[in-house]
């Protein structure tokens, strides 16, 4: 396991090390908890609230945050902007660690863990949204795993078998675009069926767009995000193209995040006009939905459109981690706090303490994997064995 | 399997691919499911019931449920409203000071057996079933935990089995199917000392209650609760006041869960079908925009080179005639130079012996 490796092998006591040692020890406790007792006793589930914080953050928001992989490799493979082809690899490689880490956590929610794959072998459910979500989870981790490979390739040495996984560049591109949008979209649409449980100013025809529009907008926010944060820590892995192109790929995908969250604006805009939802604007639930409709949405959109013009990368990455919150507040909302809106605040859920520790334990398994595969495997530089693909 | 409308719209979102457009055209026409023919229902009649919870006991007792911390006589307990748990399929909550009422008010609570059930639409391993006799039972033997179900019905009925870590089950009322299947009433039908449950087919239900709203109208609200709430169930209910004041959703709406989700699951194959088309034309229009670029630049080199050299090589040209003419001219020079010299040799010569030449020319 690379967590262990990490922790035993750098002995020194830096405050990240400390601290991110603490966090997965407390992890596993709960870990051990979760399996031996029950959700009963690691979570605030009910009857009413079903779905807590490993569904409503973990799932919706880990899946809308790894949706940088199939962003980028579409902008670069497919729609031939050759100045990204630095994003990529570092891309694929968080999207591959979001699923996984997605599919980690699912884990810990579902009842009985080892039946996730009875939906695809025992009986295929296919009336259900959630069975679209799983097919395409499952088989999106698969192309993304495929996608990252020649990295873990290049690193081992096996020049064959990475030349074989290179020539299927364009049909897992193409391959993941088509899952990515299946999946982003029925997160979405896993609550078309719930018109009653859902408030109107959420609740929509059009969830499963907005979660796919959303989706991208996450996509390009993360790469940026993650960019200035690889920048601060691992500049001295990149090598002169990665940093040659870093600009440019933040500039010009803070561009395309601000034409997309306005084109995000207008159809939530239509939605609430095709349901005729505008009453509830004047409620409390119509004040938060203002909060995250103007200040998660159109905000970011006038400052990523402002970054882009006077090429300012401060104003983007600030825009890009406000954006990621944004995303994190709709998936709350729709999921948690727009959810049940009927019940009175007795029956309404909050997350136990426990259920934040292993959403905080995924994070840091993920932030350590990442940082054990950048700093031994050819992401943020080019292999000076292999040609570029 | 049950509904051939579900089953339908799972091979389109399975098969994802245009094999299916045959039944599309049909399942697209104006065709409808209205429920199972003949299949059973109850109607609860709320204007009888006197929440003495004996329903409550039954169910418990004909389904093998753990027995609750207080006896259930004791009606101390409708005190506060309560809901369906893992260890109960049925509850009576009781309604004080409903506007309208002499007294207090009672509704019995249950799996509402819908004709399309949110559950088993929702359910991603066909765990739940609709059975033609109308009750919707679940197979715990396939069930994942995801709870997707209880997130889906709008009754919130199905409960979950939080406590165990091992065999944790949805726990939900199954119109006691077993005894269904063995000619026997549901064990809260059977134990009603005031007849607020009446069994039957469900077609023979509708006329029942509307019989009763016709013969006593100032008795009942004009609406069976269930004919058409989320596409129909196979329970009804009658109720003297508005149907809000025993905590029934009115808000609700006619369309079955199949039905909501039903456009979102017919755009897999658009998806599935149209985006690998359309992302290649993208590639292959990219490819060509890069490969155009390449060739005219290469276009522009090549003919830069060759202007280069076709001026380059007039040079040559004009240097190679200028330095051939230099050449001439320096040869001729050095000729006329050499001539000269030897004519001026020979001039001296003649000059240095005149004795030697005794005639000299005439000059």
């Amino acid at each position: 396991m690379p967590v262990r490796k990490i922790v035993i092998q750098k002995p020194a006591l830096t405050p990240f090390n400390v601290v991110a040692g603490i966090i997965v020890v407390v992890g596993l406790i709960i870990t051990v908890i979760r399996f031996t007792q029950g959700l009963r006793a690691t979570t605030n589930l009910s009857d009413y609230n079903p779905w807590g914080i490993w569904i409503g953050f973990d799932l919706l928001v880990g899946v809308a945050l790894a949706a940088g992989g199939y962003v980028t490799s579409a902008a670069c493979y497919i729609f031939g902007l050759k100045r990204f082809h630095s994003a990529v690899r570092p891309a694929i490689l968080t999207g591959f660690l979001g699923y996984a880490l997605v599919v980690l956590a699912l884990h810990y929610d579902v009842g009985r863990p080892w039946r996730l794959p009875y939906p695809f072998i025992v009986q295929q459910g296919t009336t259900s949204l959630l069975f679209e979500v799983a097919a395409c989870v499952a088989l999106y981790l698969t192309v993304l795993f495929i996608e990252f490979t020649p990295a873990a390739l290049e690193w081992l040495g096996l020049k064959r078998a990475r030349s074989i996984v290179v020539k299927l560049t364009l049909v897992l591109t193409i391959f993941g675009v088509v899952l990515s949008t299946l999946h982003q979209s029925s997160l979405g649409a896993l609550f078309l069926i719930a018109p009653s449980k859902l408030h109107p100013l959420w609740y929509s025809p059009y969830l499963a767009l907005y979660f796919f529009v959303s989706s991208i907008v996450a996509g390009l926010s993360m790469v940026i995000f993650e960019g200035s944060l690889a920048h601060k820590h691992f500049h001295d892995k990149m090598d002169a193209e990665h940093l040659r192109e870093a600009d440019g790929v933040a500039l010009g995908f803070a561009k395309a995040a601000s034409w997309v969250l306005a084109g995000y604006f207008i159809i939530k805009v239509i939605g609430i006009a095709q349901t005729n939802a505008w009453g509830y604007l004047g409620t409390g639930y119509g004040l938060w939905f203002l909060v995250e409709m103007l200040g998660f949405v159109l905000l970011p959109c006038y400052f990523y459109a402002i970054g882009a013009r006077e090429k300012n990368l401060k104003i983007i990455r600030r825009t890009a981690v406000w954006t990621v919150l944004g995303i994190v507040v709709n998936r709350f909302n729709v999921g948690l706090i727009a959810f049940n809106y009927h019940l009175p605040s007795s029956e309404r859920y909050f997350p136990h303490w426990m259920e934040i520790g292993i959403s905080v334990f995924v994070i840091t398994i993920g932030i350590l994997a990442y940082k054990f595969i950048v700093t031994h495997m050819p992401i943020l530089y080019a292999h000076p064995d292999y040609d570029a693909h | 399997m049950s509904i051939s409308r579900r089953r339908f719209l799972g091979w389109l979102g399975a098969a994802g691919v245009g094999t299916t457009l045959g039944r599309s055209a049909h399942a697209a026409g104006n065709t409808q499911f209205a429920g199972y023919p003949d299949s059973l229902g109850v109607l609860f009649d709320a204007t009888r019931c006197i929440g003495c919870r004996k329903c409550e006991e039954a169910c418990n007792k004909v389904n093998e449920l753990p027995a609750p911390p207080k006896p259930f006589g004791d009606l101390a307990v409708l005190e506060r409203k309560r809901r369906t748990d893992a260890k109960t399929y049925t509850v009576v909550n009781r309604y004080e000071n409903v506007p309208g009422a002499k007294g207090p008010l009672y509704r019995k609570i249950q799996c509402n057996h819908c004709l399309e059930p949110a559950c088993a639409s929702a359910c991603f391993v066909r765990a739940f079933t609709k059975n033609s006799n109308g009750a919707v039972t679940y197979d715990e033997s396939v069930c994942v935990g995801c709870r997707y179900c209880m997130i889906a019905c709008p009754f919130e009925i199905p409960t979950y089995e939080y406590d165990k870590a091992f065999t944790p089950r949805i726990m939900k009322c199954t119109f006691c199917y077993p005894r269904l299947i063995k000619g026997q009433l549901p064990g809260c039908v059977e134990s009603c000392p005031a007849e607020a449950l009446t069994f039957g087919k469900r077609r023979n239900l509708l006329k029942i209650a509307r019989e009763r709203i016709g013969l006593f109208p100032g008795r009942y609200i004009d609406h069976i609760y269930g004919e058409t709430e989320m596409g129909g169930t196979a329970w009804l209910t009658l109720s003297g006041v508005p149907f809000r004041e025993l905590g029934m959703r009115e808000d609700l709406g006619t369309t079955s869960a199949p039905e909501l989700t039903k456009g979102a699951l017919s755009v897999v194959p658009v998806v599935a079908s149209m985006w690998p088309v359309l992302l290649t034309g993208v590639y292959a229009i990219s490819q060509r925009r890069d490969k155009i670029a390449r060739e005219e630049k290469a276009a522009a080199v090549a003919e830069a080179v060759a202007k280069a050299q076709a001026e380059a090589k007039v040079k040559l040209t004009e240097a190679m005639a200028r330095a051939e003419k230099d050449k001439k001219s320096a040869i001729d020079k050095e000729v006329k130079k050499a001539l000269e010299e030897a004519a001026k040799t020979k001039a001296q010569e003649s000059a240095a012996a005149p004795a030697d030449v005794p005639e000299k020319k005439p000059s």
